[in-house]
């Protein structure tokens, strides 16, 4: 491996920033990406055994990832030709799959885009500290938004009763459902004194108490999307400030659309500047930037793999550009890493780790090795405070 | 290779609970023993005010630490949502290639329900009656996916599903996810599934009978029967009376597998059972059958009972996994096989093989045609 140079003095004399944070998204057969494929009559989506998606999350630790986050998906999208979407092969469940992924990784986070509409906080939260248990800290929850309305043809009516009216705000269901959870795992002591939670509020009244004893992380860490595209949600209402405001709330981790980085710093400014209002410092939360790359040996050739695409190409070029291109948009403020969606064949993220991760770390943009216990740690946020 | 006395191989589950352990080395070592002697699955209790973790995830954790052993948590379904357990349990088969089972349970008190706050404890029979359904969707959505849909591998446009017995390969045309508009009592299906379809088709469906509330559900949608009774005569009636049911439901009585459920204190080494163990049977307490005694003479005892054709096998809970397992595995099953009764090799590879149990067709695969 390459010694890592000192990180070169950003533009303008200003301190180096801190190094920027990587993440894969496990490819979904709706992803644009995948959408790319189909029309080049590519197969869709990881294949689906097991095997490869191992393969792909220790491709992911081998390049020193901060996590891998999956997806749920609680009904099958249908299409007007085969009757039902691409993704014939099926998506495992998250949460057990990273379960068994947890056992051929060390390090490497794993999070799981799980929904609030159609599970109850004991049972999320009691899955999520289990995972961060057996994982040793590495669990992480994606709080997807509002699930695929036709998804309820799944699920029994008599979930999680609705009682707000409408003049409720956006994501006050969400919001109790996520204080709810912490309230469970809080349910422990640091001291390991299991202690009796109850939760009575406009959404759900529960109490009792947790088996789980208090997990490595404390609380798992919790990401939340400004980008409706990664959630199982094609058609879930845009960006709003209401958005950035939950996000800011709740979330150590938010995934953003990738802009330009004109835009990426306006977006990064605005959701870091509501931290303040919930008493938060400005590196409690992570921006990632959900990005995706082509890669070529010159230019020329990256251009040429990256004709066809519906949706623009976040980073396109050579390895070095790609590299110099990513570090820039770090350093200028714009977010403070990418979570990837590779080219969803084996080797997507092969390519990117072997060529791609050596440049970041030259240029001192990236980690050399895991350092810190836990996720929490390697994305730099802060141990939850414990609320007993 | 038969038994001596021409019944079929005994099987041997093991329960290797440990509530206190939250950590993923203590689990993977006790299913790894539990794999050393041959076991044909390992089962770990759960409920949602039982101390510890999730069962399910716990032995996802341990399913690529293992290769052969079956895997069986306990999954409830009186509080969680069917689309979800089955999807799970999936997963499971999923990354344990073909190894996952499923013990069948329901939530009766008023606790699980607080925990929950969306129902009130129900009735056992109700609950039950609920369980036989949510099994019975599973099962649907499980064959809502073909075999060997879209399992490629895009490298080499190559099926990659092993050789294991199980239909795998690219099946272009076929495969095509099907609705299973499933309505029970209190929850309705549409489908298909999103999870991939399970290597065993099925993954295993195992019922603790023992309360009588559960032996409909038993003998009408379950792999595997776990009967408690004191003697070979206790197990052995509610046996037939479990295959008789599964009869009326036009179930063939092979398919159930029915194993006697012991609990054993080994932790008196090699003195000779208690009196009222060994060869004259376990003890009757308010937990159930205990044996308590040593290795050789509970070998005695399974080969004893399994010569009468009582069980097909017993399900074991050490009432000390950490000790009586070790135990087991270097005696009781050392001593069986030594006798031809066990296996000293895995032959097969899935849970159902290790089981003698028919991978079942897809109910909605149209074979040999078009569709």
């Amino acid at each position: 491996m390459t010694v890592p140079t000192p990180a070169r003095p950003a533009p303008g004399g200003q301190p180096a920033p801190r190094p920027m944070h990587l993440a894969v998204h496990v490819p979904a057969a709706d992803d644009p990406v995948v959408r790319a494929d189909l029309r080049t009559g590519l197969p869709a989506g990881l294949p689906a055994d097991f095997a490869s998606y191992a393969r792909l999350a220790r491709t992911a630790e081998r390049g020193l990832f901060d996590f891998l986050l999956l997806s749920e998906e609680l009904r099958l999208r249908e299409d007007g030709g085969s009757g039902h979407g691409a993704d014939a092969a099926g998506r495992p469940e998250p949460v057990t799959a990273l379960n068994a992924l947890a056992a051929v990784t060390g390090r490497l986070g794993l999070a799981a885009s799980v929904g609030t509409r159609f599970i109850e906080p004991y049972e999320l939260a009691r899955g999520f500290a289990t995972l961060d248990h057996l994982s040793g800290g590495r669990a992480a929850w994606h709080v997807a938004h509002a699930a695929d309305p036709l998804a309820g043809e799944n699920f029994r009516d008599d979930v999680s009763p609705d009682r707000s009216g409408p003049s409720a705000a956006p994501f006050a269901r969400t919001a109790e459902f996520v204080a709810a959870a912490r309230e469970v795992w809080d349910s422990w002591t640091p001291d390991g004194v299991s202690r009796p939670f109850a939760h009575r509020g406009r959404y759900f009244d529960i109490a009792g108490e947790s088996t789980v004893a208090r997990s490595p992380q404390g609380h798992p860490v919790v990401i939340r999307s400004l980008d409706a595209t990664v959630d199982t949600a094609p058609d879930a209402a845009q960006d709003t400030a209401e958005d950035r405001e939950f996000a800011a709330a709740v979330a150590d981790v938010v995934l953003v659309p990738h802009r330009t980085p004109a835009a990426g710093r306006v977006l990064h400014a605005d959701v870091k500047g509501r931290l303040a209002g919930y008493g938060r410092d400005h590196d409690d939360l992570k921006v990632l930037s959900r990005a995706t790359f082509v890669l070529g040996d010159t230019i020329a050739e990256a251009r040429e793999r990256a004709a066809g695409a519906a949706d623009p190409w976040s980073f396109v070029g050579t390895p070095e550009s790609v590299a110099a291109g990513m570090d820039d948009f770090v350093r200028s403020g714009a977010a403070d890493g990418f979570l990837l969606a590779p080219h969803p064949g084996p080797g997507g993220l092969d390519e990117f780790v072997d060529r791609v991760v050596p440049l970041l770390q030259e240029r001192g943009a990236f980690r050399t090795r895991y350092t810190g216990a836990t996720l929490r740690a390697r994305l730099g946020l802060p141990h939850p405070v414990w609320k007993g | 290779m038969t038994a001596p006395n021409g019944r079929g191989l005994l099987h041997l589950a093991a329960a290797v609970d440990q509530r206190a352990a939250h950590d993923a080395p203590a689990h993977v070592e006790l299913a790894r023993l539990a794999e050393r002697g041959g076991f044909d699955f390992v089962t770990l209790d759960d409920a949602f005010t039982r101390p510890g973790l999730d069962a399910l995830a716990v032995l996802a954790r341990v399913a690529p630490a293992t290769t052969r052993v079956g895997l069986v948590p306990t999954v409830t379904t009186t509080h969680t949502e069917p689309f979800r357990v089955q999807a799970a349990v999936a997963t499971l088969d999923w990354v344990s290639g073909g190894r996952a089972g499923w013990c069948i349970d329901v939530s009766t008190t008023e606790g699980e329900a607080r925990l929950f706050g969306r129902r009130h404890a129900a009735p056992a029979d109700a609950l039950w009656r609920e369980a036989g359904q949510v099994a019975d969707a599973a099962a649907r959505l499980w064959d809502s996916r073909e075999d060997g849909a879209a399992v490629r591998d895009t490298a080499t446009g190559r099926s990659t599903g092993r050789s294991t017995g199980r239909p795998t390969g690219r099946s272009a045309g076929r495969g095509r996810p099907h609705r299973v508009d499933f309505r029970g009592d209190t929850f309705a299906v549409r489908g298909p599934s999103t999870a991939p379809r399970p290597p065993q088709g099925h993954p295993v469906r195992v019922v603790d009978a023992t309360d009588r509330h559960a032996r409909a559900t038993a003998a009408r949608y379950a792999d595997v029967a776990l009967v408690q009774g004191a003697t070979p005569a206790q197990v052995g009636a509610v046996r037939a009376q479990l295959h008789a049911a599964a009869l009326a439901h036009g179930r063939d009585p092979d398919e159930l597998r029915v194993l006697a459920a012991l609990t054993v204190d080994l932790g008196d080494g090699e003195r000779a059972a208690e009196r009222g163990h060994g060869g004259g049977g376990p003890r009757q307490t308010a937990q159930g059958p205990l044996y308590r005694g040593g290795p050789v003479d509970l070998a005695e005892l399974i080969a004893a009972w399994h010569g009468t054709g009582a069980a097909d096998g017993f399900h074991l809970t050490p009432v000390e996994p950490g000790r009586d397992l070790e135990r087991l595995v270097n005696g009781t099953v050392a001593l069986l096989q030594h006798r031809g009764l066990f296996r000293t090799f895995y032959p097969g590879s899935t849970l159902r093989e290790h089981l003698g149990l028919a991978r079942p067709a897809n109910r909605y695969a149209v074979t040999g045609g078009t569709s």
